[in-house]
């Protein structure tokens, strides 16, 4: 605990300094190194707290009704420190580097002060064990990342983006006060502990709307759908590294709550289950159908991570079905899977968007149709984006296929244990994670290839160079701790287990000692590891092989085989969009994708005159919420009534207001 | 082969033939899916006959297997050689999206038959019957020919007929019989009133008849 | 353990032969002598000893693709049984990773053929990453029905559970799952209905135009490739349409290879007898292969 309060202490006494430093350079020397010296505390801090055979507690009285600042590090609250940190760091090495060019014309002091109270705000709200201190926390976490998205706040669309973020922002955490006065009231204290021990039958009444609370409330923040919208607008606006550290860690707070507040609702129930995998897998593959329509590489690094939230409640779901069915085996397995999965994504969808802001650098845009033929220009970061790519996609020996195949397992074994009708929902969750994991290939074959493959589509990204030294070590870094994780995987699910059996720890039912009798999660663990880099050595020994053979043959370099074509040009290779063409009319109703086509004329139309354009609206949006807001704008017309600008009118309110309260307290009194 | 065993042999065409159903635009094809379906569907009061066989339940199979298995398909037959069309052109509803209903369906049945308590023995053989209802009534809402609507019709039946062997074995003869025989002056006089219409309107898509409602 | 080892030297040395038998049957189908069995061997030899022309557009991932292809199929190869000969390598949960180490040739393959930056290629690499994601989950369909039915989790395990005494009491669950399966090995290995390996225009291939622009040693490391990937999948569906137990390691190796010679065969009369498909009726088709394979589930009991 003391390294953990030091931690914060650096990152708000770095924060204050960064604020005091002014705009240039001085404020990013000084905001990025506090940030990364507080992270690597706050690392220490966490690891730590995560072999610790007792959670450290922390609780001292606060003034503010209700509150006192109460912190616990539970090993749930650990496992979520780890990406807030490991991101913190990486992203704060990244930003040094990002920003340098923008010393005094933006006031980097400033962004630095918000950078660190982000990170400040998600390591108070993982340990938070005080309903209103938890809120305050998560309101610092949730507003700070509006200035950060603000950076160029002279674009139209970073505003947009910014201003719903803040209202996805707020309307979330509405949801979650009703859901905490509800509990508090029910528990008689504001103590996440003394929630935990509500009675079952008081709760009970209470459960489902208390877990829809939950769920829209920490939802938004997720970014599961239909709650996604502000996701793919906020993170490709802002500035790469506050993209990498709210996809890899700031969304995960919603998953965070989610879990939270689960173990405080008592028993769980077949029905949390099976809504949390219906929204999973929603989530992941409504998530990743509408990425295959974006153009712009941020924008589809954004729709994949509400993919990869859509796995992690997929795995949740099936994790809670299980246990409320009485099969704490497979629960165990897709419980620890989901956790091992919110590590794994953090360190690949940073990296990922640690490279797409390389991109960005170098060429000044993201849009998939104009780039190409960037790996030759930039061979880092295409071999970083492409590794990453194919090991987010769950691909062996990445480290999420580790996460992902616990969950398979957990799901599969369910499958085979539960009676059908339970079962029909083990086996769509485990169909749908496949699903998933094709759509991400892809996905991401899509993205990489189209920016980093073939020849220029245009000149935009004919001078790009991979970033400076200092962007290159925090890609490095995230890149050897994923590979770390994957070769490690067998030890870090015995640091998940604690955690998922916190979650179980409500339950009726008795742990087992490992999860199954049937499969032995560490041998399953090594066996995969051990096979699948065995695969990864073989490739390397039959490439050695490979170039053996070709040793003192003639190797000759050609154009590309064009079928017979003369003249071939960079502008005729596939593009995006065709290339997801086939899914992307396979769910046309479902996306309602826009086609503008305007057809040539004639028999030698002039050069010009035909156009052909796609676009993917976000359905939820504009179909949903667009004109739900409209609807209540509407409304809201109505009370302009009230409004007449005459003081002794609104003095009238007051008073009418204070007479009918004072009533109707009376009333209840009698 | 147990009694199961033999029961689910009986329910994989059915559930089969309700897919392909869905699944196919040729004309020709529904006819052979819905005739094979009545055909298996027509021996399955013998599979869930608990007794020996008595001669009520022969007779209904008889009759049932040759009124789905010949005397509707030869009817349809030429009623489709009459009206000379071979596809379901433009369905209100896509095919891959009429499967996935389809499956939707049939687990829906599934889990109907779980909350009724259907008992072990019948529990899938009831979900296929209620499953093959759902798939005419898909097929009758879906499509816009008549001629696609009959064989949603004929389908819906053969789901009854199931529903009825399954929940009532040995059950009321006279009823069931009753029911193909209305079905039966159904088919016949829906192919004379296709052909009518078709020979009125130069087409039998029902969308059309909505210029007539003034 | 020399059983073990059966089953993956077996593969390495027959695979191009299974291979061979289908160019055999569908040439016998089409009145034709057909090339010789053996002449398969000769090529991938023949591209061994070759050099290579490179794309000047390629980069390493270009030449990564099908070393890396080749080293996924066999390690997944060391998971599949051959008749009643157990795998190399068998746990609980194998069956994800089996599926998963396919997934990552595949991958490998696909940005391959986008580094040339050939629109061709991005054509083909474009189908076969939409028809492998649709094929992918009923695959596992097919896989869990099989796991429910044996009560294993591994493939080795859901495979030598079944017996000739299972077809008596679960045929329905049985068959449906091999007729999913063996649609699902005709949609993987790119073979009639879903593609055409021996069209003659780029615009209607699949696997064959993402590897026009290989040559020589990678394109005898795909060629390789693709005849283990065939193998896999026709030992998977045979060893449930044939089950063996006779106990006696030579005849449950011979019934082994007769099964993958016969499933090839079946694949060589499947191509002769039908033709390709529209592209858009493909993933209908595929879905038919999930629908059998949901079905079994649903009927596995429980």
């Amino acid at each position: 605990m003391p390294l953990y309060l030091t931690a914060l202490f650096v990152l708000l006494a770095t924060a204050l300094a960064a604020l005091a430093s002014g705009r240039g350079r001085a404020a990013n020397l000084v905001g990025p190194l506090g940030c990364l010296a507080g992270c690597g505390l706050g690392l220490f801090a966490a690891v730590s707290a995560l072999t610790a055979p007792v959670p450290p507690v922390l609780r001292l009285p606060w003034s503010v009704p209700y509150g006192a600042i109460s912190l616990t590090i539970d090993p749930l609250s650990a496992l979520f420190l780890l990406p807030v940190f490991i991101l913190g760091a990486a992203a704060a090495l990244y930003g040094k580097g990002y920003l340098s060019g923008l010393a005094g014309k933006r006031h980097l002091g400033a962004h630095w002060f918000f950078f660190c109270l982000m990170v400040l705000g998600m390591a108070l709200t993982v340990c938070a064990a005080n309903a209103v201190f938890f809120l305050v926390s998560w309101e610092i976490m949730s507003l700070a990342p509006f200035f950060l998205i603000c950076l160029h706040h002279e674009e139209d669309r970073v505003r947009t983006a910014a201003r719903t973020y803040l209202f996805a922002a707020h309307l979330g955490t509405a949801f979650l006060m009703a859901f905490f006065l509800i509990l508090g009231h029910l528990a008689g204290s504001m103590e996440f502990s003394a929630m935990a021990r509500v009675a079952p039958d008081v709760l009970g009444p209470y459960a489902p709307a208390l877990f829809f609370l939950a769920l829209a409330g920490f939802g938004v923040k997720a970014g599961i759908v239909p709650l996604h919208v502000w996701l793919p607008e906020a993170h490709p606006a802002a500035p790469s590294h506050v993209s990498a550290f709210m996809s890899g860690a700031l969304i995960k707070a919603g998953v965070y709550g989610v879990l939270r507040s689960l173990t405080l609702l008592g028993p769980l129930a077949p029905w949390m289950g099976q809504t949390l995998l219906a929204i999973g897998i929603l989530t992941g593959v409504l998530g990743l159908l509408a990425g295959l329509g974006q153009g712009e590489l941020k924008r589809f690094l954004a729709f994949s991570s509400i993919e990869n939230m859509g796995i992690i409640f997929l795995g949740l779901g099936l994790g809670v079905l299980a246990a409320a069915t009485g099969h704490p085996g497979p629960a165990l397995f897709a419980l620890s899977g989901l956790l091992f999965h919110v590590i794994n994504h953090a360190l690949l969808k940073g990296l990922l968007f640690f490279g797409a802001g390389s991109v960005l650098h170098a060429v000044g845009h993201g849009f998939m149709e104009r780039l190409g033929g960037l790996s030759k220009r930039m061979p880092f970061t295409a071999g970083a984006c492409v590794l990453a790519g194919a090991a987010i996609s769950g691909l062996p020996p990445g480290n999420a296929f580790f996460g992902e195949l616990l969950i398979y397992v957990g799901g599969g074994l369910a499958a085979m244990d539960m009676p059908l009708t339970d079962a029909v929902w083990a086996w769509t969750g485990v169909a749908g994670l496949a699903f998933i994991g094709g759509l991400s290939v892809i996905g991401f074959t899509r993205a990489c290839g189209m920016v980093f493959s073939g020849e220029p589509r245009t000149a935009d990204a004919v001078n790009a160079h991979d970033p400076d030294p200092l962007m290159r070590a925090a890609m490095w870094s995230l890149g050897l701790l994923a590979l770390g994780a994957a070769l490690a995987a067998p030890f870090l699910f015995t640091a998940m287990l604690p955690a998922a059996r916190l979650l179980l720890a409500g339950q009726s039912t008795v742990l087992p000692v490992l999860p199954s009798e049937v499969v032995n999660p560490e041998t399953l663990l090594t066996a995969a590891a051990s096979l699948t880099f065995g695969a990864a050595a073989l490739a390397l020994i039959l490439a050695f092989a490979r170039s053996r053979l070709l040793a003192g043959r003639s190797v000759r370099s050609h154009g590309t085989w064009d079928c017979g074509y003369i003249r071939p040009a960079p502008r005729m290779q596939y593009t995006a969009s065709s290339y997801a063409e086939p899914m992307t009319v396979l769910f046309r109703r479902l996306l309602g994708e826009k086609r503008r086509f305007t057809p040539p004329e004639g028999l030698f139309p002039a050069t010009g005159t035909s156009r052909f354009a796609t676009e993917t609206p976000d359905r939820v949006k504009d179909d949903f919420f667009a004109p739900l807001f409209s609807a209540v704008l509407t409304a809201c017309d109505a009370l302009k009534r009230f409004q007449h600008g005459n003081l002794n009118l609104y003095i009238l309110y007051l008073l009418a207001t204070l007479v009918i309260l004072l009533a109707i307290a009376l009333g209840f009194a009698a | 082969m147990d009694m199961i065993s033999l029961a689910h042999a009986a329910v994989v065409p059915v559930i089969l033939a309700n897919l392909a159903l869905l699944a196919s635009s040729r004309l020709v094809t529904c006819i052979r899916l819905v005739a094979l379906q009545g055909a298996v569907i027509s021996v399955t009061p013998l599979i869930f006959e608990s007794g020996p066989l008595t001669v009520h339940t022969a007779v209904l199979c008889a009759v049932a297997l040759g009124l789905k298995g010949v005397v509707f398909p030869q009817l349809l037959h030429r009623t489709l050689r009459r009206v000379v069309v071979r596809h379901e052109i433009e369905p209100y509803l896509g095919y891959p999206l009429s499967i996935l209903l389809g499956i939707l369906g049939l687990l829906a049945s599934l889990w109907l038959a779980g909350r009724l308590g259907v008992p072990a023995a019948s529990y899938r053989s009831f979900a296929a019957a209620f499953a093959t209802i759902l798939t005419g009534l898909l097929l009758i809402v879906t499509r816009k020919k008549a001629f696609t609507q009959v064989m949603g019709y004929l389908a819906a039946e053969n789901g009854i007929f199931l529903l009825t062997a399954v929940l009532a074995p040995g059950g009321p003869l006279f009823i069931e019989l009753a029911i193909l025989l209305d079905v039966f002056v159904a088919v016949f006089v829906m192919g004379i009133a296709i052909h009518h219409i078709n020979r009125q309107f130069d087409c039998i898509d029902t969308d059309r008849f909505c210029s007539l409602k003034d | 353990m020399t059983a073990r080892a059966l089953s993956v030297v077996l593969p390495l040395l027959m695979a191009p032969l299974a291979f061979a038998v289908i160019h055999r049957v569908k040439a016998r189908f089409a009145g034709r002598q057909g090339k010789p069995l053996m002449q398969i061997y000769r090529d991938i030899r023949k591209c061994l000893g070759k050099g290579a022309t490179l794309s000047r557009t390629t980069t390493w991932l270009f030449r990564a693709g099908p070393t890396i292809n080749l080293a996924a199929t066999l390690a997944a190869l060391s998971f599949v049984p051959l008749g009643g000969l157990p795998a190399a390598v068998s746990f609980p949960g194998d069956i994800f990773v089996f599926a998963y180490l396919l997934a990552m040739g595949r991958f490998f393959t696909i940005m391959a053929a986008l580094d040339t930056g050939s629109s061709f290629e991005g054509m083909g690499a474009s189908r076969e990453a939409v028809y492998s994601c649709l094929a992918e989950p009923m695959l596992f369909l097919a896989l869990l029905a099989l796991a429910r039915h044996s009560g294993d989790l591994s493939l080795s395990g859901m495979l030598a559970a079944v017996s000739a005494g299972s077809w008596l009491t679960g045929a329905p669950v049985l068959a449906l799952v091999t007729v999913a399966l063996f649609l699902i090995l005709l949609a993987e290995n790119c073979r009639v209905p879903f593609d055409d390996p021996t069209t003659h225009l780029e615009l209607t291939m699949i696997h064959e135009v993402m590897v026009l622009d290989h040559g020589g040693p990678d394109f005898a490391f795909i060629e390789y490739a693709q005849t283990l990937k065939l193998w896999i999948f026709a030992a998977v569906a045979t060893s449930l349409l044939l089950p063996a137990a006779s106990g006696s390691l030579v005849w449950d190796a011979l019934w082994g290879l007769a099964g993958v010679f016969a499933a090839a065969a079946a694949v060589g009369v499947t191509e002769s007898v039908m033709a390709r498909l529209r592209l858009t009726r493909v993933p209908p088709l595929l879905a038919a292969a999930g629908a059998f394979a949901a079905l079994a589930l649903i009927l596995v009991g429980g």
